[in-house]
């Protein structure tokens, strides 16, 4: 199908029903945020932060209750508001693939499981890639369309609409007026946007045998030399669309109280010290070690498949010009 | 699909002061407040679970009560000076806790039928043991002979004493305590070893239990006791929990007996805040302490890479 430029804004107030939620500017930034007017949707480069944080909030209530005699608590797990995340690129999207194996595994985490299944993803293809995105490295695409209910590709005067499961045709079947037939010619121009998208991305990794190869070097002190100039700030996890770690605080105001989860960074050396005063990972050597070694070891050893996806905001916005394309350039070349 | 982050309340029902002084361990024993929990609960030796005071915060901690007892479980915490650990110790009795779990693995004695059965455990580090060689005397046919070693800094630091008493009068169970030596500036002290504490000197040659074989009580470090003791490693699997220092000498004196890694399990502790796996912190490689473990043998420890 197509959707014509002019009628973006009629699609936009009909799905406004649900919890909409579309790239917004905030200052300097670009944030997915709940839809306020076409007029504040930015759909072009890539927003500042993934939608990680609709599914996966940063800080979220996990029960509330009540203390003294007659202590209770209450589960706040239930929230099935169906809502919908436009504009997401599809490396973000492919986050939430990466991160279901997680949250899927032995315990189901209710949270995150629910949010995501009452969410529907209505993708945008990456025309423009930026310089330091290498998710073709991930067997991701700019304009891949398997982790996304919809895939629009602007095609100048209209997007041209991909529909991928039942979820996204419902959007389309509810307000099909809106929509045209697509012609052969359209199909020619995605094509063509999708392959210049592709052809545009310039960075790469060799992810091949990754697992393997950091196995050996684990006592190198090539990880010496990468976090000296490491200043712990935790810019890369807090970025990251698969960085998924959290910590668990109660808060309580006389007998009510509530245990939240919040977004939490291995990059801190508060996420492991021990009450003891034992630190298993003490120095940013440790955690910048680990933090690459979880995203394409550790997550690979347990669920095949590299906990990255290749957006390039960690390299994009490091304060330092820590470069994880670099990191993983050195070890596929022999880092000793 | 059930949310595995909510706890179930339980009541305290009994408090066990095990240990004084500046790092004093206390054991709860709790009952869910629901019924159906209460009778359907289950775990098995050496499975965690996750303890909270509402408004405090929540840690983990070893089920130190036997498996085979119903109705109620019971941990074994040692006020380390955290939020938690110090709410913990102020609760009294009928005071409500929530409680999530069980969680983890566990030490697997229904694989160790006909097997003897060695313990060694240091400090708080005898909580998780306690749980399971209670569990082997509740099921005392099933398995050959059992041996435990037991070692605390001074004799008041002993947790379990009540029951130690018992176990030591006890024929089918051979238990062995040990008190750590005092150190000067000369090295050993032996004239600081507490009274009815037999003092073992290792560094001379060819020490041997010949002469004490029936003394119970000795003056020197676990991993001494355990050469001195010098089970034999054929059909037998040990178990040793306490301080990672103590381990890391049990483990090489064990390996002079002649025992396996596969033969050798422990558990590890680490940071936790979920303790199903998803939180992130508790990893030593790609497993998670929380769920992959507590429990490993020497020869997975060994065989994974990771910060511990």
């Amino acid at each position: 199908m197509i959707l014509p430029k002019n009628k973006l804004n009629h699609w936009l107030a009909a799905l406004k029903k649900h919890d909409l939620f579309t790239p917004t500017r905030n200052g300097d930034v670009v944030l997915f945020s709940p839809f306020s007017g076409e007029k504040d949707v930015i759909l072009e480069g890539r927003p500042t932060l993934g939608p990680k944080g609709i599914l996966f909030p940063q800080t979220e209530t996990l029960f509330t209750y009540r203390i003294g005699k007659n202590a209770e608590i209450v589960d706040a797990a239930d929230k099935r508001t169906k809502r919908i995340i436009f504009g997401i690129r599809p490396c973000d999207a492919r986050a939430f693939s990466v991160l279901d194996n997680l949250f899927k595994d032995e315990y189901q985490d209710t949270y995150y499981l629910n949010a995501r299944e009452a969410t529907t993803l209505v993708g945008l293809t990456c025309s423009q890639p930026n310089t330091n995105c290498f998710c073709t490295s991930l067997s991701g695409s700019p304009g891949e369309r398997d982790d996304v209910d919809i895939l629009l590709t602007d095609l100048g005067d209209g997007y041209y609409v991909d529909i991928v499961t039942e979820k996204g045709q419902i959007l389309v079947d509810e307000n099909y007026q809106l929509f045209s037939e697509v012609s052969d010619s359209d199909e020619s121009r995605k094509e063509a946007i999708i392959a210049d998208a592709e052809k545009s991305i310039s960075r790469m990794i060799d992810s091949t045998d990754l697992p393997n190869k950091l196995g050996k070097i684990f006592e190198s002190d090539y990880w010496n030399k990468t976090a000296m100039k490491c200043i712990g700030c935790g810019t890369c996890t807090y970025l990251c669309p698969t960085c998924y770690c959290f910590d668990i605080q109660d808060e309580i105001q006389g007998i009510k109280g509530k245990r939240a989860r919040m977004w939490d960074s291995c990059m801190y050396p508060e996420y492991t010290i021990h009450t003891s005063g034992h630190n298993p990972r003490p120095a940013r050597m440790n955690r910048i070690r680990n933090r690459v070694y979880h995203k394409f070891k550790y997550y690979h050893d347990n669920f095949d498949v590299h906990l990255c996806i290749g957006c390039g905001r960690c390299v994009d916005k490091c304060p330092v010009n820590i470069d994880i394309i670099d990191i993983i350039t050195h070890v596929k070349e022999g880092a000793q | 699909m059930s949310n595995p982050y909510v706890p179930r309340l339980a009541k305290v029902v009994e408090i066990r002061k095990e240990v004084g002084g500046p790092r004093p361990i206390k054991t709860f024993k709790m009952e869910f407040n629901d019924p159906n929990i209460r009778n359907s609960f289950e775990f098995k030796q050496g499975q965690t679970a996750m303890l909270s005071v509402l408004g405090v915060g929540e840690s983990m901690f070893a089920i130190s009560s036997p498996s085979t007892r119903k109705g109620y479980i019971e941990c074994s915490v040692m006020n380390a000076g955290g939020k938690n650990t110090t709410a913990l110790h102020q609760l009294e009795v009928g005071d409500t806790v929530a409680i999530r779990g069980p969680y983890g693995n566990h030490f697997p004695l229904d694989d160790w039928k006909g097997k003897n059965l060695i313990f060694i455990g240091g400090g708080i580090g005898q909580a998780p043991l306690r749980s399971v060689y209670m569990t082997a005397l509740d099921r005392r046919d099933e398995f050959g002979d059992i041996l435990i070693i037991y070692g605390a800094r001074t004799s008041d630091d002993l947790a379990f004493k009540y029951e130690l008493d018992e176990l030591e009068k006890r024929e089918d169970v051979d238990l062995r305590l040990c008190l750590d030596w005092k150190f000067g500036p000369g090295g050993k002290i032996q004239e600081e070893a507490e009274a009815g504490w037999k003092v073992i000197n290792t560094e001379e040659p060819a020490c041997t239990l010949d002469e004490d074989s029936l003394c119970s009580k000795f003056t020197c470090f676990v991993p001494e006791l355990v050469l001195v003791m010098a089970p034999r490693s054929e059909n037998t699997i040990a178990l040793t929990c306490g301080p990672p220092i103590m381990i890391k000498f049990v483990v090489q004196n064990l390996s002079k007996l002649g025992f396996h890694p596969q033969q050798i399990y422990t558990t590890m502790e680490m940071r936790m805040k979920c303790g199903i796996g998803k939180c992130g912190r508790c990893n030593i490689g790609n497993l998670y302490v929380c769920k992959d473990g507590p429990v490993f043998t020497n020869e997975e420890l060994k065989n994974v890479q990771g910060e511990r």
